[in-house]
């Protein structure tokens, strides 16, 4: 996509996040797919090397995947899950390095597009959470205590069951799933689209007269600093989708109240 | 001027998560003023709940496009 300075100026849009097949017509393997499989191998050999020569006192390489590793059993297995959390350490540890390797792309040097920014990767992994925390619920509760108590919430009056039982239904069959991937979805998307603005805005303003391209000097600033928040915002959302899955599950494990 | 509804839609759609967010940090920066050291207990509550309202703006933005 060129903006020429007497065409006008054509602002990002949802075209630019279509890629053309890499191989032939196959529309099976495109940029995005490609680096799925590159993020499965990046993580992949980053912790078996860093796991491989396990010591007492940790090289660096230990010491990194340890940390990140620690995080997550930390901050999102053991607050979130309480004590059955190691059972699902491996679930959500793939799901936040997953994810957070995909969203990195977004500002890795020529790669430059989040994965996630495509939906149904998204939803790939929406529906792996979705199904976890409805089989660990009708595993812990049995699948009829589990709907009894998803239509009819303990301990309240009857006739309040007429609006909240449609929305607890909604909630754990429709909203949960969607707000989960579509967040994940729409933050990458909107950051990725961030970047183009001002990227190929300054590119635009060079094509103009001398006033023009010292504006395009703020343009692209403002592009530098906004991918320093786009790291931001992609190692929160990573974050928060691995969390809000161990909340989901903590949920199908916690007894009736 | 060119453009469609959508995009009004989506300014306006922003109202909503713009003061969640500033209520999320007001309340955040509240809770350090009184109490310091609460900071490192404060501040992943303080980034989710950010995180959460934000989302709800880049809805409006998605749907501004697919509309």
């Amino acid at each position: 996509m060129l903006a020429k300075a007497e065409s006008g100026f054509e602002p990002p849009s949802a075209a630019d996040f279509e890629f053309q097949p890499i191989f032939g017509n196959s529309i099976y393997f495109t940029k995005p797919v490609f680096m799925v499989f590159l993020s499965v191998l990046v993580i992949s050999v980053f912790f078996i090397t860093s796991a491989r020569k396990a010591a007492i006192v940790p090289s660096r390489m230990q010491f990194a995947g340890e940390s990140v590793y620690g995080f997550v059993r930390k901050t999102i297995g053991e607050e979130v899950i309480g004590p059955e959390f190691m059972r699902f350490m491996p679930f959500l540890f793939s799901l936040f390095t997953f994810v957070l390797v995909n969203n990195l792309f977004g500002i890795f040097p020529l790669l430059q597009f989040p994965t996630m920014s495509r939906i149904g990767f998204p939803i790939s992994i929406t529906i792996c959470t979705y199904l976890v925390y409805h089989f660990v619920s009708v595993k812990h509760k049995g699948l009829l205590p589990y709907l009894k108590e998803i239509c009819f919430m303990p301990g309240i009056p009857k006739p309040v069951y007429l609006i909240l039982t449609p929305v607890e239904i909604a909630t754990y069959f429709i909203t949960r799933p969607l707000t989960l991937a579509m967040r994940l979805f729409a933050n990458m998307f909107a950051g990725h689209l961030l970047l183009l603005i001002f990227t190929l805005g300054g590119e635009y303003l060079l094509h103009g007269g001398l006033i023009f391209k010292f504006m395009s000097i703020f343009s692209f600033s403002f592009a530098i600093g906004l991918t320093f928040f786009e790291f931001g915002i992609q190692c929160l959302q990573a974050y928060i989708f691995t969390l809000l899955s161990a909340l989901y599950i903590a949920g199908a494990l916690a007894d009736e109240h | 001027m060119e453009g469609t509804l959508a995009i009004v839609g989506f300014g306006l759609s922003t109202i909503g998560p713009g003061t969640a967010t500033g209520l999320i940090f007001a309340a955040y920066i509240n809770g350090v003023a009184r109490q310091p050291e609460a900071r490192s207990i404060l501040q992943p509550i303080a980034f989710l709940g950010f995180a959460l309202a934000e989302a709800l703006a880049l809805f409006g933005l998605v749907l501004a496009f697919v509309l």
